[in-house]
C-alpha cells in the first residue's frame, strides 16, 4: 500500500454523509495516513471548505472501462478521439477521450466527476490478466470487475448433470482464479444460441438450452443461489435476458422472483423495463418493475440510464448488438472459448426518436419512483446508455425538475406523451444523490470502508462547490483526494495516483481442480497451468471480505 | 514473474531443470505447452517438447552470448552509462522516435509509450509493416473474430487466404484450427472443410480440401465478387478472366460459406502488402460480416511475432490508438502514412530514434535505412542485428520468454504469462526502458528548474 | 517479372541463430522461380543473377526450380531480409505499409556460379 503520512483537515464544509446519517452539517473531516480519524495534529494541513459539499469519492457500481470489449471500441473509434484530445500535464499522462477514452484519460476524467472507484461489469476469465494490466494504467480511481460466467461452457456442463455442490465450488475457484469481486450472468444460455445454432437468441426464459437441457431461468436461479450461499460481498450481478426488447418486463419481473429467499442484483433494469409487444413500440414499464423492486428488500439494481449523444454498444450479450446494427453501421463481434460472446458497435441515441426518448424517460421515472435510494443506483451501463461523462446532466435532471421540463419540449413529443414522466414532480435531494452515487454501491459491493467518511473509511473524498445548477456543481469538483492524498485541488491536478485493485476470495476445496482440469485440456487453447492470474499482477490490492467475515479488511496474500 | 512449475532433476543430474507449460513467444501463435529441459551449468535450452521447426530454434539457440551489455559506438560502456547516454539522446531530439516492441513483453511496451508521452516523440510497432493495413480496416467496419479455442470447438468451414502456415506459424493447423478435436467437432480434421486461397502452392498447400489460386494483386476484385455473391447481387461474367477464379469455383464456395455452422476466414500478409493493402482486409472483414447474416462466421489476421498483438493493445489503450501514433503536441494523434515509421524515417523528419526488438535496418525500404543510419539510433536487442551494429547506444536485452518473464498477447488478444528458463546476465527490455524514463524525468526537472 | 518476398521455415530458424550469421544472409539472398520461367531466362540452379527496379538493384542466387504449377509463371519469391530490403519503394501510398508484396523487378543473369 502507498504510504501517506501526510495529515489534513477538511475544514468547515457542509458534509453529506448518509451512511453515517449526516445530511448536510457543517464539520470538519480529518484524515491521517489515508484514512479518515478522529484526530489529527496542529500541524496538519487545512482545507477550507466553508461553503462547500464534502462527500465522499463516487463509486460506480456498472461501467465498461478496461479489458479486450473497452479496447477494440477505442481502436474501432479513431474519430472519437480525435475530436476529444487529453493533454498531459507535469503530473499526469495524456489520452484521448471521447466515449471510450484511452486509460489514463478514463481515471483522470473519473476524478474530475469526484469519482475515485468504479467496477468494470463484464470480463471474461479469459480476459482478466488484460483488464488487470489496463487497471494499472487507469490512473487515480480503485477498481475492480466482476468475471462473466453466465455462459460458461464447464458450469452449464455441471448444471445439466446435477452437480450443485462442485457447481458452487467451481464458482469459487474462477472467482479466485480471475481475481474478480463479483460474479456476472449477461444473457444465460444465449452463447449457445449465438455461436452454435448461426446466431440465434433466447427469446424466452424457459426455452430449452440445447444440450444442456436447463432453460435460462433455472441457470439463473442457480447462479443466484450459489453466489448467495458462497457469501461473496456482491450478489450476482445479472443482465436479464431479452435486453432492449419491447415486452421484456416478464422477463425481468420472472428472472426478481426466481431469486426470493436470496440477494440479487439487477443491472441497467432500465434497459428490462419495456412494455408492449414483442417486435412492436416500446411503452413504459417502470412502474411494474420498480413496484416490486420497492417491496423486495433482497434486490439491488443499477438504473443504466440513457442520455442523447453518442454511446457505444458494448456488451457480452452478443446477440443484441447484431439486433441493433442498422445500415451495415461498423461492428465488433468477439467470441470467448467456453465463456462468453461480445459485441461492440457505435451508437447514438437522439432526442427526436420516439425510442430513444423512451428509453431516456424510463430511466428517469425508474428513479423518481423509488422508495429505497439504498437499492436503486445510479449508473448509464457507460458507455452503453451514456458515457459516464455525462453524469452530472443526469444528476441534475433528477435534483431538479425546471431543467426536466425543460429538456421534455425538445425531445420526442409522440414518445414522452405516453409516459409517467411529465407527471413527477420528485426532485433529488443532495443526501439522496450521495446515497445513490457512493453510499449504497458501497454497500451493495461490501465495501466496508468505501462510501462514507465516518473514522476507519478509506479518505477518498470529493469537495464540491455549491453551485445551484447541480450539473456545473458534479462536473468540477473543487478538491479530489484519494486514500489521503489531494489530486485536484482548485480544479487542477496536482498529483498523480495509480489507484488500488479491488478483489474477493471465497472459499473454495481445491480438489475442484481436478475436475475442472481435463475439461480445459479438451475445449480450451491454453494450458490449465497458464490460466489463472497470478500475484504479480495485483501490484497494490485489497480482497473485500466476504459476508461471514466480519467485514475485517485484508491485504491481499501475494 | 509466473509461479513456474519446475521439477529439479534427480542428484546425478543436479543442473538439469524441466519447465512445463512454457511459451513460446517466436510466431503469433504463442504456444504455451512447451516442456523445455534446462542445463543451468550451461545456460541454455537443450529440448523444447512440443516445440515447432521455428519453436526450437527459438528455444535451442537462444544461449547466452559473450557480448557486453551496453555500448556506445561500438565501444563497451557500464549500463548506467549507456542509460544516460539514450536520455541525453532522446531529450535533445526534436523528433525522436521508436519502434519495434512486438518481441518485447507487455510489460516494457508500457514504458516504451511513457517515455514517448514524456519527451513528446513518436512511437510505432512493426503492426504498421505486418497488418497495419487490416487495423485500418478495422476503423472502417469492425470485425467478427474469435479466440482460437472457439475455432477449435466450433469451425467446420475453415478459410485461409494469402498466407503459409505451415512455414510462419507452424503450429497454427495442428494446435488450433484443423486437426484438433474440440466439443462440437468430435473427428477432428474429418470434421472440418479446409479452403486456401493463395496465389502459388506453397507447403501449407496439402492440409486443404480445396486450394484456390489468385492472380497476383487481385484478391480485392475476387473479395468484392464474393460479397455480391454472398448479398444475392450478380457480377461480372469475366470474373475469371480477371481473378484466375472460375464462377463455378465462386458459386461453389459461396454457398458452403453460407452453409456452413461456423466459419472462420484466416488472412495473412498476401493481403497487406500487396495491390489494395488496406481495401483487401476491409473486403475481408466485411464478407466475415455480411455471412453473419447466414450463420456464425469470424475472421482473424494471422499475427506474426510473438506480441505484436500485445503491442497493438498496450498502445490502443495508453492511446487510442493501435500504431503510428504521435505525442508532439503532448497528446497521442493518429495518421498512418505520416506517423508511421517506414514514411518518418524515409522522410528524413527523424532525428533521433530508438529501436527496440526489431531490425529496420535489413528490412525497410532502403531509402529508410540511408536516412536511419544518418541519425543516433539506440537499440535494444537480444541478438546483435544489422541496425544494433549501426546503432550509437545499443544495449543486449534479455531474451523474453526465455530468461524472462512478462505478458504477452496470443494473436486471438489471448493475455499469457511468460515462465522464463534461466538467468540472463543482461537486464530486462522494461529494465532498460525504465531506467531511461526515470533519466528523462529527472532532465525535465532539471530543466523547468534551470528555466526559471 | 514480379518479386514476391515471405517468411519461410529456413528465414524463420536461421533468424534465431543471429541475423549477422552466414546462414540466414545466404538465405535471403536466393530466389525461387519455377522451371519454365528458369528455362526461358536461361537459368540453371546456383546461377547469379542481378535483380534491379527504380530504387536499387541485388545480386543474388538462383534457388532450385519450382514445379510450373506450384509458381505462376514471371514470379519470383524471396525470403525476407535485406535484398528484398535493397528493391522496395519506400512510398506506403497514406498507410504506412510500402509495397512490399508485389514488386515489379528486371532480372539480368550474371553468370554461373
Amino acid at each position: 500500500m502507498a504510504e501517506n503520512s501526510a495529515e489534513l483537515r477538511i475544514k468547515g464544509g457542509k458534509v453529506y454523509d448518509p451512511a453515517n446519517g449526516i445530511d448536510g452539517e457543517v464539520r470538519d473531516i480529518l484524515v491521517r495516513d489515508g484514512r479518515v480519524v478522529d484526530k489529527v495534529s496542529e500541524k496538519a494541513r487545512t482545507i477550507n471548505a466553508h461553503g462547500m459539499v464534502v462527500m465522499p469519492g463516487g463509486v460506480d457500481i456498472h461501467c465498461h472501462i478496461a479489458g479486450p470489449k473497452v479496447n477494440l471500441s477505442r481502436k474501432l473509434q479513431p474519430e472519437d478521439h480525435r475530436l476529444d484530445v487529453h493533454p498531459g500535464t507535469d503530473v499526469t499522462r495524456s489520452g484521448v477521450g471521447g466515449v471510450t477514452p484511452s486509460t489514463f484519460a478514463t481515471g483522470y476524467r473519473y476524478a474530475t466527476l469526484g469519482y475515485t472507484t468504479a467496477f468494470d461489469a463484464a470480463v471474461p476469465p479469459l480476459a482478466a490478466r488484460h483488464v488487470i494490466e489496463e487497471f494499472h494504467d487507469t490512473p487515480v480511481i480503485d477498481k475492480g470487475f466482476y468475471v462473466l460466467l453466465g455462459n460458461n461452457m464447464f458450469l452449464y456442463d455441471l448444471l445439466k448433470q446435477g452437480r450443485k455442490q462442485d457447481f458452487k465450488e467451481a464458482i469459487a475457484w474462477w472467482v479466485t482464479a480471475a481475481r474478480a469481486a463479483g460474479v456476472k450472468l449477461v444473457n444465460a444460455g444465449s452463447d449457445e444460441f449465438w455461436k452454435g445454432r448461426r446466431n440465434e437468441n433466447v427469446t424466452d426464459v424457459n426455452e430449452d438450452i440445447d444440450p444442456f437441457d436447463l432453460s435460462p431461468l433455472q441457470a439463473t436461479a442457480a447462479f443466484i443461489e450459489a453466489v448467495d450461499e458462497l457469501n461473496l460481498p456482491h450478489p450476482a450481478h445479472i443482465h436479464c435476458n431479452n435486453l432492449g426488447h419491447s415486452g421484456n418486463v416478464q422477463t425481468t419481473l420472472d428472472t426478481m422472483k426466481a431469486a426470493e429467499g436470496h440477494r440479487a442484483h439487477i443491472a441497467h433494469v432500465q434497459f428490462h423495463s419495456y412494455a408492449g409487444e414483442l417486435g412492436k413500440r416500446v411503452q413504459t414499464g417502470s412502474e411494474a418493475i420498480i413496484d416490486y423492486i420497492n417491496t423486495h428488500e433482497n434486490i439491488t439494481t443499477d438504473v443504466g440510464m440513457v442520455m442523447f449523444g453518442k454511446a457505444t454498444a458494448m456488451t457480452a450479450d452478443a446477440p443484441l448488438t447484431w439486433m441493433l446494427r442498422f445500415k451495415d453501421t461498423k461492428w465488433v463481434n468477439a467470441d470467448t472459448e467456453c465463456e462468453s460472446g461480445c459485441g461492440v458497435m457505435p451508437f447514438t441515441y437522439q432526442d427526436t426518436n420516439y425510442t430513444h426518448t423512451m428509453q431516456w424517460a424510463i430511466g428517469l421515472e425508474l428513479f423518481l419512483l423509488s422508495k429505497d435510494p439504498w437499492r436503486v443506483m445510479f449508473s448509464t451501463d457507460h458507455p452503453n446508455g451514456a458515457s459516464f461523462q455525462t453524469y452530472p446532466r443526469l444528476i441534475r435532471l433528477l435534483m431538479d425538475r425546471g431543467f426536466r421540463a425543460e429538456m421534455m419540449k425538445h425531445v420526442n413529443q409522440k414518445a414522452i406523451s405516453t409516459c409517467l414522466l411529465p407527471q413527477l414532480d420528485r426532485e433529488y435531494s443532495l443526501s439522496e444523490i450521495a446515497i445513490i452515487t457512493r453510499a449504497a454501491p458501497a454497500r451493495a459491493l461490501g465495501l466496508v470502508n468505501k462510501g462514507h467518511l465516518g473514522v476507519g473509511a478509506d479518505a477518498d473524498i470529493t469537495v464540491y462547490t455549491d453551485d445551484e445548477n447541480r450539473e456545473h456543481m458534479f462536473n468540477a469538483p473543487r478538491y479530489v483526494i484519494k486514500a489521503g492524498k489531494p489530486i485536484i485541488e482548485d480544479h487542477e491536478f496536482v498529483d498523480d495516483h495509480i489507484g488500488r485493485f479491488l478483489h474477493t476470495e471465497p472459499e473454495h476445496d481445491p480438489a475442484i481442480e481436478d475436475q475442472i482440469r481435463p475439461f480445459f485440456e479438451d475445449y480450451y487453447s491454453i494450458r490449465f497451468n497458464n490460466y489463472r492470474v497470478d500475484a504479480s499482477y495485483l501490484h497494490d490490492h485489497e480482497v473485500i471480505p466476504l459476508r461471514n467475515s466480519g467485514g475485517k479488511r485484508k491485504k491481499g496474500s501475494k | 514473474m509466473s509461479e513456474t512449475k519446475t521439477t529439479e532433476a534427480a542428484a546425478d543430474e543436479p543442473n538439469i531443470r524441466i519447465v512445463e507449460d512454457a511459451t513460446c513467444t517466436f510466431c503469433g501463435c504463442v504456444c504455451d505447452d512447451m516442456e523445455l529441459t534446462v542445463d543451468l551449468d550451461a545456460n541454455r535450452i537443450t529440448k523444447a517438447k512440443n516445440a515447432c521447426v521455428l519453436g526450437r530454434a527459438w528455444f535451442l539457440q537462444h544461449g547466452i552470448e559473450d557480448h557486453p551489455q551496453a555500448m556506445i559506438e561500438g565501444r563497451e560502456v557500464p549500463l548506467e552509462e549507456a542509460m544516460d547516454e539514450a536520455a541525453r539522446i532522446l531529450h535533445e531530439a526534436k523528433f525522436p522516435i521508436t519502434y519495434g516492441l512486438s518481441d518485447s513483453p507487455c510489460e516494457a511496451q508500457r514504458v516504451a509509450v511513457a517515455i514517448n508521452d514524456l519527451v513528446r516523440g513518436n512511437i510505432d510497432t512493426t503492426t504498421s509493416v505486418c497488418h497495419g493495413p487490416s487495423g485500418i480496416a478495422f476503423q472502417g467496419v469492425g470485425e467478427s473474430t474469435a479466440t482460437l479455442g472457439e475455432v477449435k470447438n466450433r469451425a467446420d468451414l475453415v478459410i485461409y487466404w494469402g498466407g503459409n502456415p505451415a512455414e510462419s506459424h507452424p503450429r497454427h493447423f495442428t494446435r488450433y484450427t484443423v486437426t484438433p478435436k474440440g466439443r462440437y467437432i468430435p473427428n477432428g480434421k474429418k470434421d472440418r472443410y479446409v479452403v486456401l486461397i493463395d496465389i502459388r502452392k506453397t507447403p501449407s498447400s496439402p492440409v486443404a480440401d480445396q486450394s484456390i489460386r489468385v492472380k497476383p494483386g487481385r484478391d480485392f476484385e475476387l473479395l468484392w465478387a464474393l460479397r455480391a455473391l454472398v448479398r444475392g447481387r450478380d457480377i461480372s461474367p469475366d470474373i475469371e478472366e480477371i481473378t484466375g477464379v472460375s464462377r463455378e469455383t465462386l458459386d461453389e464456395l459461396v454457398e458452403r460459406m453460407k452453409n456452413c455452422n461456423f466459419g472462420v476466414l484466416f488472412f495473412g500478409m498476401g493481403l497487406t502488402m500487396t495491390r489494395g493493402r488496406h481495401f483487401n482486409s476491409g473486403a475481408l472483414l466485411a464478407l466475415a460480416t455480411d455471412l453473419n447474416k447466414h450463420t456464425h462466421f469470424v475472421a482473424k489476421p494471422v499475427r506474426g511475432h510473438g506480441n505484436v498483438t500485445g503491442a497493438d493493445n498496450v498502445v490502443s489503450w495508453q492511446t487510442g490508438y493501435p500504431f503510428g501514433v504521435n505525442f508532439h503536441r503532448g497528446y497521442p494523434r493518429f495518421n498512418p502514412g505520416e506517423y508511421t515509421t517506414v514514411d518518418l524515417l524515409a522522410r528524413g523528419d527523424a532525428d533521433a530514434a530508438m529501436m527496440i526488438a526489431t531490425d529496420p535496418a535489413s528490412n525497410f525500404p532502403k531509402r529508410a535505412i540511408e536516412n536511419l543510419k544518418k541519425i543516433p539510433v539506440i537499440s535494444l536487442d537480444a541478438k546483435p542485428t544489422y541496425t544494433s551494429r549501426a546503432a550509437r547506444v545499443a544495449f543486449m536485452v534479455a531474451t523474453y520468454g526465455i530468461n524472462t518473464g512478462g505478458t504477452v498477447y496470443r494473436m486471438d488478444d489471448v493475455p499469457i504469462t511468460l515462465r522464463p528458463a534461466f538467468d540472463s546476465p543482461f537486464p530486462t527490455d522494461e529494465e532498460v526502458l525504465t531506467g531511461i524514463y526515470t533519466r528523462l524525468k529527472a532532465l525535465r526537472v532539471n530543466g523547468r528548474k534551470k528555466a526559471a | 517479372m514480379i518479386l514476391i518476398p515471405g517468411r519461410s521455415s529456413k528465414q524463420g530458424t536461421s533468424l534465431n541463430a543471429g541475423k549477422l550469421k552466414e546462414e540466414y544472409q545466404t538465405i535471403t539472398s536466393t530466389i525461387e522461380m519455377n522451371e519454365s520461367t528458369m528455362n526461358k531466362l536461361g537459368l540453371s540452379t546456383g546461377d547469379r543473377v542481378r535483380l534491379s527496379c527504380s530504387t536499387g538493384k541485388v545480386e543474388v542466387a538462383c534457388g532450385k526450380p519450382r514445379k510450373d504449377e506450384d509458381l505462376p509463371d514471371g514470379m519470383i519469391f524471396i525470403p525476407y531480409g535485406p535484398s528484398s530490403s535493397e528493391l522496395m519503394e519506400s512510398d506506403t501510398a497514406g498507410t504506412g505499409m510500402p509495397m512490399s508484396k508485389q514488386m515489379m523487378v528486371e532480372v539480368e543473369r550474371l553468370g554461373a556460379n
